[in-house]
């Protein structure tokens, strides 16, 4: 998607700046925002490009690294460690071959770490682009990773 | 078999029986009748009932939620805005979650009633980034609420004007404290900030602004529904109506209970958790979420009262309760906290941004045997003027574990001799 479309949708008012960014990123095969759509996105908006650069280095669901197609985040906190989420872990590691922070070579996963997802209930909790799963069991992993290989 | 008088449906009463995305059916159930009764009523009238109800916020801080609204209602401006804080970020919880994917419109009308209440003209449902279910139905259930004339000019012919849109958030749980929210809402990084001016006085673009948990919007909804005194005799002498607990952990039933006040943390457990897995232990649990305090078996008959937690220094925030069994280890517990706070410090204040770090050296270093009483003494002067000296609620309460622990659970921090 481009700017200018993103700019109609939403308007220019300041506080679309990060609905916009996400939604930009999103439309970006490497989910992340290069120094260009910074750039892009402050002329548009009007907004001197620090602001937007303060605002893509704040929050964890905007990068500036380039990441894989698909977005891996496991919930890392108390209610979900002590459910297991450590076999999760070690599970999606070996399964991808890669660590957390890590895309893989096909450029199809990144593996993140989050803060709790709300979904502490159905523990250990991991979220796939916009996808929540509960409970995800070692067993249960590659059946749902492969849905994401054959999109 | 669980007991009845445990539980009771009042937030909850439309969950799962009827469809969150038809507003047809909401209405069927009663729905909007409640705010045709306010848009008939003066705001000050409203406001007098919320004060007479005794609702408290539900989103963690418990402030009374008449006087808030009452401030809003007497500061100048010439525009007001309301904030529905749907951020829900606190570990532990998700019981807006369940609100906004069960029953959205409950929570809509309770914005549009206060913002008649307090005179805004525009609003805003901050829901987190990655609650994208609920962020769909929260949009659709408002589109809906705007074509029945619920929403927008002249709402159900009162000459009221009035309407609201979801903006979301970026995966940052500071965001859900209020200054940082209003940063972020304003399409910055979401810094907080000093109060006073509270957000009554000066919030939103400078003006005044309601800002209220999910579940406290519903509230407001329920006391037009029953009147004040109807509401206020569930409950405790000073906690009045019910709560929704996030149950979860080392639990057999995990999931959301809603619960009149007074009930014990225990019967939340046994009675609606049906205790831990395999009978095990407790070891400890901890309350309202990662910056809440962690408790012991022993004082499991507390109950969910504000007063009666406040005497003993500890409270319930947004009333997650989480059970951990005798397997877990507690100094990797507070380790844990202490990485979630240090990852969500926002790094404006010394205190939180330079604090975490070292808590988390000085528990590494219990961790490993080799911590000796210097030690210990800097954990307990840290830990106290990080919760004094912060600027926000996050860096107040990154400690509140670890100071619970070193009160009920001495013997985690053991130390070798100086020398
Ligand atoms: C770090 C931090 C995170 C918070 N997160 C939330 C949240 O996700 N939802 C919420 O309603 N309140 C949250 N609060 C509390 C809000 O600052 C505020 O007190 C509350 O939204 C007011 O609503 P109430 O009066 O209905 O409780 C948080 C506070 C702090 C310090
Ligand atoms: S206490 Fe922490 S989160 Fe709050 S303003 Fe200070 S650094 Fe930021
Ligand atoms: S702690 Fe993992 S989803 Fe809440």
């Amino acid at each position: 998607m481009q700017i200018d479309e993103l700019i109609q949708k939403h308007g220019k008012a300041p506080e679309k700046l990060l609905s916009i960014l996400l939604e930009f990123q999103k439309s970006n095969g490497d989910n992340s925002l290069s120094d260009d759509n910074i750039r892009a996105v402050a002329g548009a908006m009007e907004l001197p490009v620090s602001r937007v650069c303060s605002v893509v280095e704040f929050y964890s669901l905007l990068s500036r690294k380039k990441r894989g197609k698909h977005i891996i985040q496991m919930c890392g906190d108390v209610p979900c460690y002590i459910n297991g989420s450590v076999n999760l872990k070690e599970a999606l590691e070996k399964e991808l071959g890669i660590a957390f922070g890590e895309t893989t070579d096909d450029g199809l996963f990144t593996l993140e770490y989050t803060s709790c997802l709300g979904y502490c209930e159905q523990s250990p909790a991991m979220r796939i682009d916009e996808d929540m799963y509960g409970r995800v069991t070692p067993d249960a992993l590659p059946a749902i990773l492969e849905k994401y290989r054959s999109l | 078999m669980q007991n009845k008088s445990l539980t009771l449906e009042w937030v909850s009463r439309h969950y799962d029986k009827i469809d969150p995305l038809s507003i047809d059916e909401y209405i069927n159930a009663g729905g909007y009748e409640s705010l045709k009764k306010a848009l008939g009523m003066s705001g000050d009238a409203i406001i007098s009932e919320v004060k007479a109800s005794g609702l408290r916020g539900r989103g963690g801080a418990a402030f009374p939620t008449g006087l808030k609204l009452a401030g809003v209602k007497k500061s100048a401006g010439d525009i007001k805005y309301l904030i529905c804080n749907a951020d829900e970020g606190e570990p532990g919880n998700f019981k807006d979650r369940y609100q906004m994917e069960k029953d959205p419109h409950s929570m809509i009308e309770g914005m549009i009633i206060a913002a008649f209440a307090v005179g805004a003209a525009k609003g805003y449902i901050f829901i987190r980034g990655e609650y994208d279910r609920s962020i769909d139905t929260v949009k659709k259930a408002l589109q809906q609420a705007r074509e029945k004339g619920l929403l927008g000019e002249n709402i159900l012919g009162s000459g009221f004007s009035y309407d609201m849109e979801v903006l979301t958030g970026g995966g940052s749980y500071v965001c859900g404290e209020e200054f940082s929210l209003i940063e972020c809402l304003e399409g910055k990084a979401g810094h907080s900030n000093y109060k006073p001016p509270f957000p009554t006085e000066q919030g939103l673009f400078g003006k005044p602004t309601l800002l209220s948990n999910v579940e406290t919007f519903v509230n407001i909804l329920l006391i037009m529904d029953k009147g004040a005194e109807e509401f206020s005799k569930t409950g405790t002498e000073g906690s009045k109506g019910t709560k929704m607990i996030s149950l979860c952990g080392n639990v057999n039933r995990p999931g959301l209970y809603e619960v009149p006040y007074g009930v014990t943390i225990r019967d939340i457990i046994f009675e609606l958790g049906g205790g831990v897995p395999e009978g095990r232990a407790i070891k400890m649990v901890q309350l309202g979420g990662e910056s809440g305090p962690c408790i012991p078996e022993s004082e499991l008959d507390m109950p969910l009262d504000y007063k009666a937690m406040n005497e003993k220094g500890l409270s319930f925030g947004s009333g997650a309760v989480i059970v951990m069994d005798e397997r877990i280890d507690i100094l990797d517990i507070l380790k844990k906290i202490a990485k979630f706070f240090l990852h969500e410090s926002c790094g404006k204040c010394t205190p939180c941004r330079d604090g975490n770090p070292h808590v988390l050296i000085l528990l590494k270093r219990f961790e490993s045997g080799s911590a000796t009483e210097r030690d210990l003494a800097a954990l307990t002067s840290l830990s106290d003027t990080m919760c004094l000296a912060s600027t926000c609620g996050l860096g107040q309460a990154a400690t509140t574990a670890i100071r619970s622990v070193m009160k009920y659970f001495p013997e985690t921090f053991a130390t070798v001799s100086d020398q």
